[in-house]
């Protein structure tokens, strides 16, 4: 068996599966999965990875293709399938051994293996501290380790993995990503699906899916040596960074951009020559270089481009006055549930205009700081303000100035996008014509004419997303608060979402956001990164990155790089015996 | 499984609570009716008759002269019944032709039925005593003498068979909300799509989903049954096997009814309703336990048919009250497994291997 | 005030809009309306009995034929031995068997006392006491026929409210207590944990809705689901049912409206401790057991033993249970239903700060 091209364990052509009326979840697509490589399925939110994937574990048959799992159907080889499905499929009532145990006798492991093959694994996965602990008190990132030894206590063949790495840290994703390498090292044929397209960069061979159908096969370099030489990094410009982008994306030749840092990063459109720096005419010290292509690029290159750079939103929105108060303080805000230290002494200032990152892994208190800010929870001590009130003495004044965008679009999904939007107007005061108008402008905006009478619930992800942010800015407030607001979203429509942030920044609006991509941290002016309840870095995301390289040696890290550098420093500074 | 809270509340706290109710709070027995007796005549026949209500075990009484002043405990009910013994009372008796005005509170026709036939009985009682003291001349006695036995509970202690009964609720609650609910989470929390994808059997993984249940719903069935007899007193004539067999049999179609329920529905909240209105519901109100079959009307009749606590319902009371009688249990056995059977054929095809 | 209207709305909205919310809204009223109405009945009729008649005279067939006669009987079965009579009670063929002993017609010829047997399954006590009491009643009225007058005092009954002791007229009154408390305790005990579980929480409390606004925009709702579901089954009963409505109408929807808020005070504890459905609709559940159990519906409450019926005190179904049933029948005058009212508005003071309260505590 050669390591090149050895025969796929699982292979499936044509495959189509439709889900009552309306386009199919899955559109003739054909995937041939392979030892000793690292498959990688990728694509937005309801592209159809779960589809595709649960069909190649016999979870669902197609309406048609034809599908070959080791020589047959796959019902006939579940014993050499190891799956783990989007939620890991634990027991969270069970303890880590117990989970194991279960899965151990359904998979009809001998007896006689059992501690062996649970030391193995307990090991492989770091989680023999916790194997007394029930799995729905593990971390995200320690769920995600159980749930893969789950799916190896019998060494499968095909490994399917329905996104791992899905609201996890980037920290736990990589030494998630380090141990299925591991495995494919010995022969296994994995499939790994993730909505997050740098993931993809890594893997062997890459299935990209988009609404049901395969956009592109292959290793991931054929995608971005297509576009190579067509990404340019700008720098040096005399503008601000938001206006130079703008300006930038409303240009022709420019198909897609996006902000890193102090740089301004384009995709240009093909058969265009790169623009230098007479044509963007962004100041004598502008320097415009090549940057290396990604397979974002590669994948919104596919899609036809992003938006361009001028937001409607924006353009329609009232003028935030100035004014010498922050719009965001917080000063030595902690939070304690029990003897638990949720956030401790949070102290940062956020200026009109400018939008603030908190970031950090799952747990580690962003939320927390977060919701007290929104009024959500109150702190044990410490105080903040929100647009110059007090989110103690005046909540409900501070609550009516700030607009929230809530983690998964949470909309009321039962309520037509008409009632949605109607509601939200109610809630923040506007009556009859006023109602009336924002209602219509966001209709307008956000082309939901069409769609009004659907229920929220049934609205694809981007629609969502759109309506969710419609409702946030109807009133128009001075401040957004922002969680996690475009997990899941395709890049496109990330983009355009982003669009409509900066332009209303550049209206003076002020924004708080969360975000588990950590190339949408380059969008913020300033982040705090978040760790064991503490602030352990704060600043721009350029001096981030550059505390990083002075810590690592390594040059022009990228900001999950930073992130895992600046976290490891605090464990180091940490250690023993000082751990929280 | 044990600890989840709502598994805790089905399996212990809602039990304890229905059969701590049934055993208490509905008691069907009339012992202690509040009644007014007015007294309008103080002849000495008339203050007899009055001592005799007075005295009896079923009623407890307040005494009135007249009927106004009592109107009012009848509209707010805290009486529920009237008994006139009017003016002249004495005298006509003396004809052999007197009587008394039994009135009753139309608005709770049970109640109203027990307080009409426990006054006529005080009555017959007091009449018969007179004439054995002193026969009243031409008035002959009443030839014909009506000799009730009640078989199985002489008592007539509703709570003898509202207590049996219960179990039978409990039982279904297990049986089929506590199934439903859990296994309506597995297809919820996305652990059913686990199990699906190993290498198990669809007969095995039914087992492993219905033999707790069975045993936890076997469990409660013994519990509530030593509660009824140590702690209510029920008696219990019949031999434990068949309270066993009974049981095991309707557990069957129980816990293939919650297995369907949860593979139709596989969300926890919408399962957790429609096993409340298609079990819990009909064993409480269609299966006899406390309301009488034969005087539904047909089409309601026919419904119940298809109920299977009816079926278990009159077996339990046999066995705890009568004792085994095989020719009642095992048509009932029979039908309840058919049941059980037709469920489980259904839960199979609703949870073949596929998530389509 | 836009506010209040916005939520209120928005709750409306959602109450008609969620298919979840529509099988609470309508399955059980329409269910209760169909089963309660006709099928519980603690009446008997076509009740099965058997007749075991050792003397075959003239004079015991015709009590059997006056048996036969009454609509209280269904089919009745005759028997021919004890053994027979034995094996039908304990399959439950019948509920009751009448025995002529075999001196049973040469006795009564004589004048002499003649004993009618007969033997009754236990097993349901209350039905075979009802029974035993239809049989007696047939029995006397014969012996009374034949001897030409009754005994020296006869004991003549009167039903007050409901002269023919029609079933209906006593459910229906109390299914109103029954059912606008199913709905709108259940209704009540989703509305917060269904935010709480679909993470729109959040987004009302960050909203400028202040803590009062939403608390009555989700008390209003159901109280109106309430109140419809009251309506609803007044003009049923009346229209439909011909139960008569003798009292003041206006006293049936300030008590009912009470009522509601008792309810939805109690609901609203429920929906603000409980984070998932689930919690909310097993809570919902756990106190509506006792509350109709305790009611005065199921049973009377004076036949509790006397610890329980100071527990029934804190049931507000207990007392709208006595109004509408007043109101109903007993053209209950207003002194008396204030006397009921008083205890209920305490205990809807009682459970909506309670529920208030908790709310608020549970807002972390």
């Amino acid at each position: 068996m050669t390591a090149r091209q050895p025969l796929p364990v699982a292979s499936a052509e044509g495959l189509v599966k439709r889900f009552g009326a309306g386009p199919a979840a899955l559109d003739q697509v054909s995937i041939a999965i392979r030892p000793w490589q690292m498959t990688g399925l990728v694509g937005p939110d309801g592209a159809g990875k779960t589809t595709l994937i649960r069909i190649l574990a016999g979870l669902m048959t197609a309406d048609a293709g034809t599908l070959d799992i080791l020589g047959g159907a796959p019902i006939d080889a579940l014993e050499d399938i190891g799956y783990m499905p989007q939620r890991f499929g634990l027991y969270e009532d069970l303890s880590v051994l117990e989970n194991l145990t279960l899965y151990a006798e359904l998979r009809a492991l001998p007896k006689a293996e059992h501690d062996a093959t649970f030391d193995r694994l307990l090991t492989f996965t770091d989680l023999k501290r916790f194997q007394s602990r029930p799995a729905g008190k593990l971390s995200g990132g320690m769920k995600q380790k159980l749930g893969l030894a789950c799916a190896l206590v019998r060494t499968p063949k095909l490994l399917l993995l329905d996104e791992p790495g899905v609201g996890v840290d980037p920290i736990s994703r990589r030494e998630l990503w380090s141990m299925v390498s591991d495995l494919t090292e010995e022969g296994i044929g994995v499939l790994w699906s993730t909505a997050y397209l740098d993931e993809a960069e890594n893997c062997d061979i890459v299935y990209l899916l988009n609404d049901g159908k395969l956009l592109f096969e292959g290793p991931p370099e054929a995608l971005t040596d297509g576009i190579e030489g067509r990404v340019i990094k700008v720098t040096d410009f005399d503008d601000n960074r938001r206006h130079v982008l703008t300006r930038a994306l409303d240009r022709s030749d420019v198909i897609d951009g996006t902000l890193q840092g102090r740089a301004v990063r384009l995709l240009v459109k093909e058969g265009c020559a790169p623009p230098d720096r007479t044509v963007l005419n962004e100041g004598e010290q502008t320097r415009v270089s090549q940057a290396s292509a990604r397979f974002e690029d590669g994948f919104i290159d596919i899609l036809g481009g992003g938006p361009t750079g001028t937001s409607q939103l924006a353009q329609n929105y009232r003028e935030i006055p100035v004014s010498d108060a922050p719009a965001i303080s917080a000063n030595g805000l902690t939070k304690k549930f029990g003897d638990f230290t949720a956030a401790e002494d949070m102290n940062f200032t956020v200026g009109r205009g400018q939008i603030f990152g908190l970031l950090g892994p799952n747990g580690a208190g962003k939320s927390t700081c977060f919701k007290m800010l929104c009024g959500l929870l109150t702190p044990t001590s410490g105080t903040g303000a929100v647009a110059g009130k007090d989110i103690r003495r005046a909540a409900a004044h501070a609550r009516s100035s700030l607009g929230y965008m809530a983690q998964k679009f949470s909309l009321y999904g039962d309520l037509s996008v008409a009632q949605n939007l109607a509601f939200f107007a109610g809630v923040y005061n506007l009556g009859g014509a006023a109602a009336k108008a924002a209602i219509g402008q966001m209709t307008e905006l956000f082309n939901l004419g069409d769609r009004l009478n659907v229920n929220a619930g049934t609205l694809p992800l981007g629609f969502k997303q759109r309506l969710a942010l419609a409702c946030a800015v109807m009133h128009q407030p001075p401040v957004l608060f922002l969680d996690e607001p475009t997990s899941g979203v395709d890049p496109v429509a990330r983009r355009e979402f982003w669009t409509h942030i900066n332009g209303l920044v550049e209206k003076g609006v002020t924004v708080l956001v969360t975000t588990h991509f950590m190339d949408e941290a380059e969008y913020c002016d300033s982040v705090t990164l978040i760790y064991r309840a503490r602030q352990i870095a704060s600043g721009s995301p350029d001096d981030l990155k550059a505390e990083a390289a002075r810590i690592t040696g390594a040059g022009d890290p990228t900001m999950e790089d930073a992130f895992i550098a600046l976290i490891e420093r605090s464990e180091q500074s940490n250690a023993p015996g000082l751990a929280a | 499984m044990v600890r989840d809270p709502a598994t805790i509340l089905i399996v212990l706290v809602l039990p304890l609570i229905l059969l701590f109710l049934f055993g208490y709070a509905v008691s069907l027995d009339a012992s202690r009716t509040r009644v007014a007796v007015v007294l309008e005549d103080s002849s000495e026949p008339a203050l007899s008759l009055a001592l005799a209500y007075q005295n009896s075990r079923y009623f407890e009484v307040t005494m009135a002269r007249t009927v106004e002043p009592v109107r009012d405990l009848m509209v707010d009910g805290k009486a529920r019944g009237i008994i006139v013994i009017p003016q002249g009372f004495g005298r006509q008796i003396q004809t052999g032709r007197a009587a008394i005005q039994i009135i009753t509170d139309g608005s709770q026709p049970n109640t109203a039925n027990f307080v009409a036939a426990y006054s006529n009985g005080v009555l017959t009682n007091w009449t018969a005593l007179r004439q054995l003291e002193a026969p009243v001349a031409g008035a002959p006695m009443s030839p014909l003498q009506i000799a009730p036995r009640y078989w199985y509970n002489p008592a007539l202690k509703s709570r003898f068979f509202l207590v049996p009964g219960s179990i039978a609720i409990v039982m279904a609650m297990i049986g089929t909300l506590l199934t439903a609910l859990v296994v309506a989470r597995e297809w919820e929390r996305g652990t059913m799509e686990s199990l699906m994808a190993t290498p198990m059997r669809m007969t095995e993984f039914i087992a492993s989903k219905v033999v707790p249940y069975f045993l936890l719903g076997l469990g409660s069935m013994v519990l509530c049954s030593l509660t009824a007899v140590f702690l209510f007193g029920v008696p219990f004539r019949g031999s434990v096997i068949a309270l066993i067999a009974m049981s095991a049999a309707y557990l069957m179609p129980a816990l293939g009814m919650g297995l369907f329920i949860s593979a139709a529905t596989k969300n926890q909240f919408v399962a957790s309703q429609i096993a409340l209105l298609s079990s819990f519901l009909p064993s409480f109100l269609l299966s006899g336990f406390l309301f009488e079959i034969s005087s539904m009307p047909k089409p309601i009749q026919i419904i119940t048919y298809l109920v299977p606590a009816r079926y278990l319902i009159p077996s339990l009371q046999t066995v705890f009250l009568a004792g085994d009688f095989w020719g009642l249990f095992w048509p009932n056995i029979a039908i309840m497994l058919g049941f059980g059977f037709g469920f489980f054929l259904l839960s199979f095809r609703m949870t073949k291997r596929s998530l389509d | 005030m836009e506010r209040l209207r916005a939520i209120i709305l928005k709750e409306i909205w959602a109450l008609l809009r969620d298919p979840k919310g529509r099988i609470i809204l309508f399955a059980p009223p329409l269910l209760q309306l169909m089963i309660f109405s006709f099928a519980t009945t603690l009446d008997v009729n076509n009740a099965r009995i058997g007749i075991l008649d050792q003397s075959g005279g003239a004079q015991a067939q015709e009590l059997v034929q006056r048996i036969a006669a009454s609509s209280n009987f269904g089919e009745i079965q005759r028997l021919s031995s004890h053994d027979g009579l034995a094996r039908a009670i304990d399959r439950q063929e019948i509920i009751a068997a009448v025995v002529f002993e075999p001196g049973f017609d040469r006795a009564l010829a004589a004048g002499k006392p003649a004993t009618l047997g007969i033997i009754l399954d236990g097993r349901r006590s209350n039905a075979a006491q009802i029974v035993a009491g239809y049989i007696s009643n047939i029995a006397s009225d014969a012996a009374a026929q034949r001897s030409g007058g009754s005994g020296p005092v006869s004991g003549i009954v009167t039903n007050w409210y409901n002269p023919s002791l029609d079933y209906i007229w006593f459910t229906l009154p109390s299914l109103i207590a029954i059912v606008s408390a199913v709905a709108g305790l259940s209704v009540t005990a989703q509305s917060v944990a269904r935010e709480r579980e679909l993470g729109t929480f959040d987004q009302l409390m960050v909203s400028p809705l202040r803590m009062h606004e939403i608390l009555i925009g989700k008390m209003i709702p159901p109280w109106l689901v309430g109140m419809l579901n009251g309506t609803i089954f007044l003009a049923v009963a009346t229209l439909f049912f011909h139960v008569p409505f003798t009292g003041s109408l206006l006293l049936f929807y300030l008590s009912l409206a009470v009522y509601m808020f008792a309810l939805i005070g109690v609901g609203m504890f429920v929906s603000a401790a409980s984070t998932t459905q689930q919690q909310a609709f097993l809570g919902s559940f756990l106190a509506m057991v006792p509350l109709i159990l305790l009611s005065g519906y199921a049973s009377p409450i004076e036949n509790m033993p006397d610890w329980l019926q100071m527990v029934t005190l804190i049931n507000p179904a207990r007392y709208f249970v006595v109004i509408v049933q007043g109101l109903f029948l007993k053209a209950m005058p207003l002194d008396l239903v204030l006397e009921q009212l008083w205890p209920l508005c305490l205990i809807a003071i009682a459970t909506l700060s309670i529920s208030a309260w908790l709310f608020r505590a549970r807002m972390e």
